[in-house]
């Protein structure tokens, strides 16, 4: 079993009219064997920006500490909060430092950028950054996810219709993936609020 | 095939472990104690390589005495688990730790907890977690009869549940355990499940 498939994770973001999606899986496993339902894989870095990290979760909560950390020196420094595009470069940057051993992760960034705009981005573990205007996809569950993502996709969605889409792709991917599952979170972002909802899916 | 399993109930913890050290095909001793005090309020059961789980377990019992004696007051659960995380995930990819812990705690502000660390450095709170081949067992077992806010009797009732799979449903079962509790009056001993007693060797 490859190392990215430890742990076992679906992560998916989108984009919609003036806000985007973010959601993940909920089952922390330790290859067959399910150890919790309600692993954290989707950390808020600040008020309109997210990341959410596939793969290994020792490498996921590692990362998430070194990027938390360099994000609040650059608050400290620069006062005020890091844009998606320059947290997407510094993740991409923080990903290349261990080319040749590198943290088994796949991050997921979603935020809104400059007057509100949403901005997704993916990469491999290396930091290799894939820009999409509609929707990006990680973890164990990815392919079925593109699938279901390309299906169910339509450009600028209200946040409502987003969350709709959002939760029916990440469930029905899931379920064709015994490495993730357990139910799903989901952050939908405008730029007035954030709604954080727990999806009740298929328990196996 | 160690096995060590622990759950939360009402204002305390308990932490089971086997107690058998073995090499290979041979018992050496059936009265090892894996279930370290790291201090008053906090207890580390850990399972895996002896000499890592012996070397490691006491390497942050020390370190966690010395935060109080710099700092005055003792570190919390959440902390010490963080603590122990940050060690393994630092040896993880120099010289990594074999160690399996479930770290239990009694913090007065957030009563008990139960931290489940695995040996690549996941950190997860939960509220039962096991480690090994026993883990097959006593997970089911809890998932069966586990309820939130057990009393002490009812939660030592369904750890003997789990003893009694694992003794009889696991090839090379253990035979003896050792059960320690966490509450608010500190980390102690609750008892011994023993099978097979050393005899005592008389005196020359």
């Amino acid at each position: 079993m490859s190392i990215f498939e430890y742990n076992g994770s679906a992560l998916v973001a989108m984009v919609g009219k003036n806000c985007f999606a973010i959601a993940s899986d909920r089952r922390l496993g330790v290859q067959l064997q399910t150890i919790a339902t309600d692993f954290q894989k989707i950390y808020q870095i600040h008020g309109k920006l997210f990341i959410g990290l596939a793969g290994l979760a020792t490498d996921a909560q590692t990362l998430y500490q070194r990027l938390v950390f360099r994000h609040k020196l650059y608050q400290l420094r620069e006062e005020r909060d890091m844009k998606p595009e320059t947290f997407a470069s510094l993740v991409s940057a923080v990903l290349y430092e261990k080319r040749f051993g590198p943290y088994f992760c796949q991050p997921v960034i979603a935020g809104l950028g400059d007057e509100d705009k949403p901005f997704i981005c993916t990469m491999d573990s290396i930091g290799a950054k894939e820009l999409a205007k509609d929707f990006v996809v990680a973890g164990t569950a990815s392919e079925s996810l593109y699938g279901a993502c390309e299906a169910m996709f339509k450009p600028d969605m209200e946040p409502e219709d987003l969350f709709e889409t959002i939760s029916q792709a990440l469930l029905s991917s899931v379920d064709r993936d015994c490495l993730s599952g357990w139910g799903g979170h989901v952050y939908v972002v405008t730029p007035t609020e954030v709604t954080e909802r727990i999806l009740k899916g298929r328990m196996d | 095939m160690e096995c060590v399993f622990g759950l939360v109930g009402k204002d305390f913890a308990l932490v089971v472990a086997d107690t058998s050290a073995v090499h290979s095909i041979l018992v050496h001793k059936s009265n090892e104690d894996k279930i370290m005090l790291l201090d008053s309020h906090k207890l580390m059961g850990a399972s895996g390589e002896a000499g890592d789980r012996v070397q490691f377990t006491e390497y942050i019992q020390k370190n966690v005495a010395l935060y109080q004696f710099r700092n005055g007051i003792p570190l919390t659960t959440a902390a010490a688990a963080n603590f122990t995380r940050g060690e393994l995930a630092t040896a993880l990819r120099k010289n990594p730790y074999s160690v399996n812990i479930l770290l239990a705690g009694y913090d007065k502000e957030t009563g008990p907890s139960l931290y489940y660390i695995d040996y690549i450095a996941s950190v997860h709170k939960v509220d039962k977690g096991a480690f090994g081949y026993g883990s097959y067992f006593s997970l089911a077992m809890m998932d069966r009869h586990y309820r939130s806010n057990m009393s002490v009797e009812e939660a030592v009732d369904l750890a003997d549940k789990c003893i009694v799979e694992i003794r009889s449903r696991l090839v090379v079962a253990p035979p003896n355990f050792v059960i320690k509790i966490v509450d608010k009056d500190g980390a102690r001993e609750y008892g011994w499940r023993e099978t097979i007693k050393d005899t005592q060797v008389p005196a020359a």
